[in-house]
């Protein structure tokens, strides 16, 4: 904690402006593994990387992309733990609004749910900011979205994001592979092409994970079956 | 129906037409038997596609109007839409069951055009168990001569004009048979584009 005296409280600004806290938490996003997500005409498609620290891992109990309701998942770049935090709370919302409405959570209103928690978690005592970044993809009646929350509680919608390790080689080649007439097919094709760019070692099934929605409103995570006949049409 | 439910009387009336639906009540607050208003307003515009008509107790009907209004206007501003029919009747009926053992004396109907001008009518009773119908819906200390007229002169599809009239009748003839309701009427017919407000003359005793 020996950055500057005003590491020491999160509630603290430094003399430049600067919540230090909150941009060590950016940190722990910045060397996280990589995700992105590309929302296409039809659809959303969200990927990870899901690089073990061991061969001896079952990858099969790994799971980093993880449904909040039906028709939105979610996936994170940064610390594990902290991420489970936020899929439980954003349930919980989900379900509260379910409750009262009988219809099921906008994703904006999910997101500024989300955003709330995060934020609250960047000002309360006792706590420190989490140490993720978020990519939700939804489709509801207004059609397909993807929105990038931070650790800060900042949220943006974007039409092609990542974050992690290589976030900026990865942002560049979403924004030359980028157009809006892309088909979720397509979408799924040009995330596992960015992965692949960053990616260290043999990408394969077992590595990476890829959850996709379409106009049938229904969030699924692709199984390794469905991955691998993506990565030979890729090849 | 609990004496309390029967303090101040009232008439309610819903009914669906073709791509429209009209909403109607009387126009009495008494007290027991002594009337003291004929002027009285028991149907809320909600947003200009949903209308909230309250029976039964007058002051808990005011006090739950707005607490709705509060809960819609902070949807709105939330959300930047109005509430769908089906929500809105969701939200209500949560709100009420919220008071499940100390609850308001009202029967809340609600009447709104959803998706596509498709007309929903909807009743529910004092603790929000609701009550779904594709014809009418009633309520208050009338509902039951209301059950009966709306039963023998309702038919499917009626146009704005044909339904304002049926309503009317069956609103009209029912009062003169409840002491507690009456005084005259109040009648919206909502279209996908315009909202008919009428007031009814009736017999003024």
């Amino acid at each position: 904690m020996g950055d500057s005296q005003y590491s020491f409280s999160l509630t603290t600004f430094s003399p430049s402006g600067k919540l230090v806290q909150i941009e060590h938490a950016l940190t722990a996003v910045g060397s996280g593994q990589t995700s992105l997500g590309i929302k296409a005409a039809n659809g959303v498609v969200i990927a990870t990387e899901k690089k073990l620290p061991s061969i001896l891992v079952d990858e099969t109990s790994v799971q980093k992309i993880q449904l909040l309701t039906p028709n939105i998942g979610v996936v994170y770049s940064g610390m594990g733990p902290d991420f489970r935090v936020l899929v439980r709370k954003s349930r919980k919302q989900a379900e509260q609004y379910h409750r009262l409405y009988k219809e099921p959570i906008p994703v904006t209103q999910l997101v500024r749910e989300i955003a709330a928690v995060m934020q609250e978690f960047t000002q309360s005592g006792g706590v420190r900011p989490f140490g993720v970044s978020l990519l939700v993809a939804g489709f509801d009646d207004k059609g397909p979205q993807l929105y990038q929350v931070d650790p800060s509680g900042s949220y943006f919608s974007w039409k092609a994001s990542a974050m992690g390790k290589n976030v900026s080689n990865a942002k560049t080649f979403l924004e030359k592979r980028y157009t809006d007439d892309m088909e979720l097919d397509d979408a799924v094709h040009t995330s596992i092409l960015t992965l692949k760019e960053g990616f260290e070692g043999q990408i394969s099934s077992k590595n990476i994970e890829i959850g996709i929605i379409g106009t049938d409103k229904k969030f699924r995570v692709l199984t390794p079956a469905e991955i691998d006949d993506y990565l030979a049409e890729v090849e | 129906m609990p004496q309390i439910f029967e303090y101040n009387g009232s008439a309610l009336i819903a009914m669906v037409g073709k791509n429209c639906f009209a909403i109607a009540s009387d126009r009495r607050l008494g007290v027991q038997l002594q009337t003291i208003a004929t002027d009285f307003q028991r149907i809320y515009k909600v947003h200009d596609r949903l209308f909230l008509g309250l029976s039964g107790l007058a002051t808990d009907a005011q006090t739950l109007y707005q607490r709705l209004v509060f809960r819609h206007k902070l949807y709105q501003l939330r959300e930047e839409r109005d509430m769908k029919p089906e929500t809105f009747a969701s939200l209500v009926s949560a709100i009420l069951y919220e008071k499940r053992f100390g609850p308001y004396f009202c029967q809340p109907v609600i009447a709104g055009l959803g998706d596509e001008d498709k007309p929903f009518i909807c009743t529910m009773d004092s603790i929000g168990a609701k009550e779904l119908a594709k014809d009418f819906v009633v309520a208050g200390t009338a509902s039951e001569s209301l059950y009966g007229a709306c039963e023998s002169m309702f038919r499917p599809d009626m146009e704005p004009e044909d339904l304002f009239e049926t309503v009317s009748q069956a609103l009209l003839s029912s009062v003169d048979r409840d002491c507690l309701s009456g005084w005259g009427g109040h009648v919206y017919v909502v279209t996908p584009t315009e909202v008919k407000e009428r007031i009814l003359k009736g017999r003024m005793d």
